[in-house]
């Protein structure tokens, strides 16, 4: 019989399993970037509970991290780049939702069966929460191929790199380092990829990828 | 009292190219800038030829042991190299205005910050320490793929950091794992995550988590090694950036990737349940080579040739250090060694052939041995060289290795030979266009016979590395051979 402390933690990273699953079926930017929000504040609430039960202060920096950077100030810079570039439109899914939809199901279970079995000795808590970061990682690789756009494959790397701030978390008394590492590698990331919207609109009046690939076409031939 | 000196000479060796990251930040003067660049990267040679010397105390962090240390050294020598090349080169992209004055500070303070993150993802003696360094790695070379701001290198830089954030993802997932399968033998905190530690305890570790850790990091620190299917980001990288750091990535970060792959596996060898790591790399070395080998055919940018060539040879190495076993092992570490030698000083030669010809177009690039004897008698060396000719370095390495191999797996020795023979055919056959015939296209004026000394100087380390090894450096490949198993 499990305690109410591994019930609420379950419910959170389960949580952020389906919020992933949400992710793959937006098709207007906005609405991808405010469940992105949505998947950062489960990450921070499902972080903050591990602090709490493991008491381990440290984490709660994590969820803060978590909570300001990712689920306020990410989500609106995006917001605003989105206006500033005019590409508030709808976004195209490569192989379509329900195929998508299918996909990320089956990973998901992919993932339950992988890590269960792998960490029989771990204990229960450990081993959910890792079972469902690692599906969370999947979903946002799932994410990525799957669209076209650059802010979209931004929002699925990010929620990825969610996953794997979830599985630091679960793993009882990992330091800091890696936590801090993670909450500073998605801050350069930022940097970069604001960097890179805005040339690549300045260069090809566009965030289609489609439209660089295209041109790689040309020039290889 | 040595390990004083040692300690100092480890933190100088991320302390200056921090430093001089800042300081180069600051200065937008060519004179100045290069010159800085040069000097920082020169005391970084001179610490890592302390070190050697003498050792510090290892801490939960830092680290330095016999495998690590002639890595170090060879990594800052090729620095040092490449940013006297570097020098040359970017004066003459100043020159003819591909790069701007202000591109140029942010360039030189990006190598420094390259050269910090190589030394400490080599010094580190924490896992999560090394994903750190081998991500700031990632982020700032995809900087400086994207530095001429072209669609082509926009297309390559951002193309790299998707695949390279990826693989650094899966590689902190495996990181977490490890740690995972120490925390319950060795409790929380630094010490689970620390090298030493991790291998004395390593036999006590649950076998399937370390297995599914180290699949992850294959995959992830194998995608910044460039091993195929990870690879599709290296040629493009390498054919869109700057020259210089063509050679640096060929040379030096492929590198730091493979020691990352190779400490794990020496973690996986400790324990005896977890399963074998060798016939995985043998199989993604040999998948890398055959590819490489007929990649070569078709290619029609010069720099995008050799990128595939360094696909091909961090193939062999992978493959080398998957056979394991003390012979192999030894091959692997010289192949590395003569590989970042071998493959620096083409891209040298390949930056002054893509400035006098002002193209990096295979098919407009002819004859180069009569218009620029200098260079394209270095080209012609090189890749004599890479492609495993006696007397070169690199044939003593694949000798080795394919020997090895016959004794062992003989079956395995059949494609492996077949890709060696299929990149040596191609190479060469690339090579009689690029060197030979009549001359064609724009000639420059060759640049000044001390702008190639970086060049000759690699050439002629490889020349008399296959003939002759020195005594110490010997003795060092084979203890290295014996601690990798």
């Amino acid at each position: 019989m499990h305690s109410l402390e591994f019930d609420i933690a379950h419910f959170l990273a389960g949580g952020m399993v389906v919020i992933s699953l949400l992710l793959l079926y937006q098709d207007r930017l906005y609405a991808l970037i405010n469940v992105f929000a949505l998947h950062s504040l489960a990450l921070a609430l499902a972080v903050g509970w591990q602090a709490y039960i493991q008491d381990a202060h440290h984490l709660y920096v994590t969820a803060g991290i978590a909570l300001l950077f990712k689920t306020i100030f990410i989500p609106v810079a995006l917001h605003r780049i989105i206006r500033k570039l005019g590409i508030h439109r709808t976004l195209e899914v490569v192989g379509g939702v329900g195929r998508d939809m299918l996909a990320g199901a089956a990973l998901v279970a992919l993932a339950i069966l992988v890590m269960l079995p792998v960490t029989a000795g771990a204990d229960a808590l450990s081993r959910e929460d890792l079972a469902f970061a690692l599906a969370v990682v999947l979903l946002g690789l799932l994410l990525m191929i799957s669209r076209h756009n650059a802010v979209s494959l931004v929002i699925g790397f990010m929620s990825l790199e969610n996953g794997l701030v979830l599985a630091a978390a679960g793993a009882r008394g990992m330091p800091l380092a890696v936590e801090i590492s993670v909450a500073f590698s998605v801050l350069i990331a930022l940097i970069v990829i604001g960097v890179f919207l805005f040339r690549i609109r300045e260069r090809f009046d566009s965030v289609d990828m489609q439209a660089m690939d295209a041109f790689r076409e040309e020039r290889r031939r | 009292m040595n390990s004083t000196l040692g300690f100092i000479a480890m933190t100088a060796l991320l302390a200056v190219p921090a430093v001089s990251a800042l300081l180069l930040a600051l200065r937008s003067s060519y004179h100045i800038g290069a010159r800085l660049n040069v000097g920082a990267a020169l005391l970084c040679l001179l610490a890592a030829i302390i070190l050697l010397g003498a050792r510090p105390e290892d801490n939960l962090y830092l680290r330095v042991d016999d495998f690590n240390i002639y890595l170090i050294v060879l990594n800052n020598l090729v620095s040092f190299t490449t940013s006297l090349f570097s020098a040359g080169y970017i004066g003459h992209e100043l020159a003819i205005g591909r790069l701007t004055p202000k591109y140029l500070r942010f360039y030189h303070a990006m190598y420094q910050a390259l050269l910090f993150s190589m030394n400490l993802g080599l010094l580190a003696n924490n896992i999560g320490l090394l994903w750190v360094a081998i991500e700031l790695a990632t982020l700032v070379t995809v900087l400086m793929v994207g530095i001429y701001r072209t669609r082509a290198a926009l297309e390559a830089a951002w193309k790299y950091f998707i695949l390279g954030s990826l693989g650094i993802a899966l590689a902190l997932f495996g990181t977490i794992l490890v740690y995972l399968a120490a925390q319950p033998v060795m409790g929380p905190g630094l010490p689970a995550m620390a090298w030493d530690q991790l291998l004395i305890h390593a036999k006590a570790f649950d076998p399937a988590l370390l297995n599914l850790a180290f699949i992850f990091l294959l995959l992830g620190y194998g995608t910044k090694a460039g091993l195929v299917p990870l690879h599709a980001w290296l040629p493009d990288a390498h054919a869109e950036g700057p020259t210089p750091i063509s050679a640096v990535l060929s040379g030096l970060l492929l590198n730091v990737a493979l020691y990352a792959v190779l400490r794990f596996k020496m973690l996986m060898s400790a324990n005896p349940e977890a399963l074998a790591p060798g016939p995985l790399m043998v199989a993604m070395g040999l998948l890398s080579l055959l590819f490489a080998g007929f990649m070569f055919y078709r290619r029609g940018d010069i720099k995008r040739l050799f990128a595939y060539s360094s696909i091909e040879h961090m193939g062999i190495i992978t493959f080398a250090f998957g056979m394991g076993g003390p012979l192999a092992n030894f091959a692997g570490l010289l192949h590395m060694t003569m590989h970042s030698l071998t493959k620096s000083a083409i891209f040298f030669a390949v930056g002054h052939i893509s400035q006098v010809k002002g193209t990096q177009r295979i098919s407009t690039i002819r004859g180069l041995t009569a218009t620029h004897p200098l260079i394209g008698w270095g080209l012609v060396a090189g890749v004599i060289a890479i492609a495993g000719m006696p007397p070169f370095g690199v044939f003593m390495s694949e000798f080795l290795v394919v020997s090895s191999t016959f004794a062992r797996e003989p079956w395995l020795a059949l494609p492996l030979v077949l890709g060696l023979l299929l990149g040596f055919g191609t190479l060469l056959w690339r090579l009689q266009g690029l060197a030979f015939g009549e001359s064609q296209g724009a000639n420059n004026p060759s640049p000044p016979w001390v702008n190639t000394l970086p060049m000759l100087a690699h050439l002629a380390l490889v020349f008399i590395a296959g003939f002759w090894l020195p005594g110490p450096l010997v003795v060092w490949f084979q203890h290295v051979a014996a601690l990798l198993g």
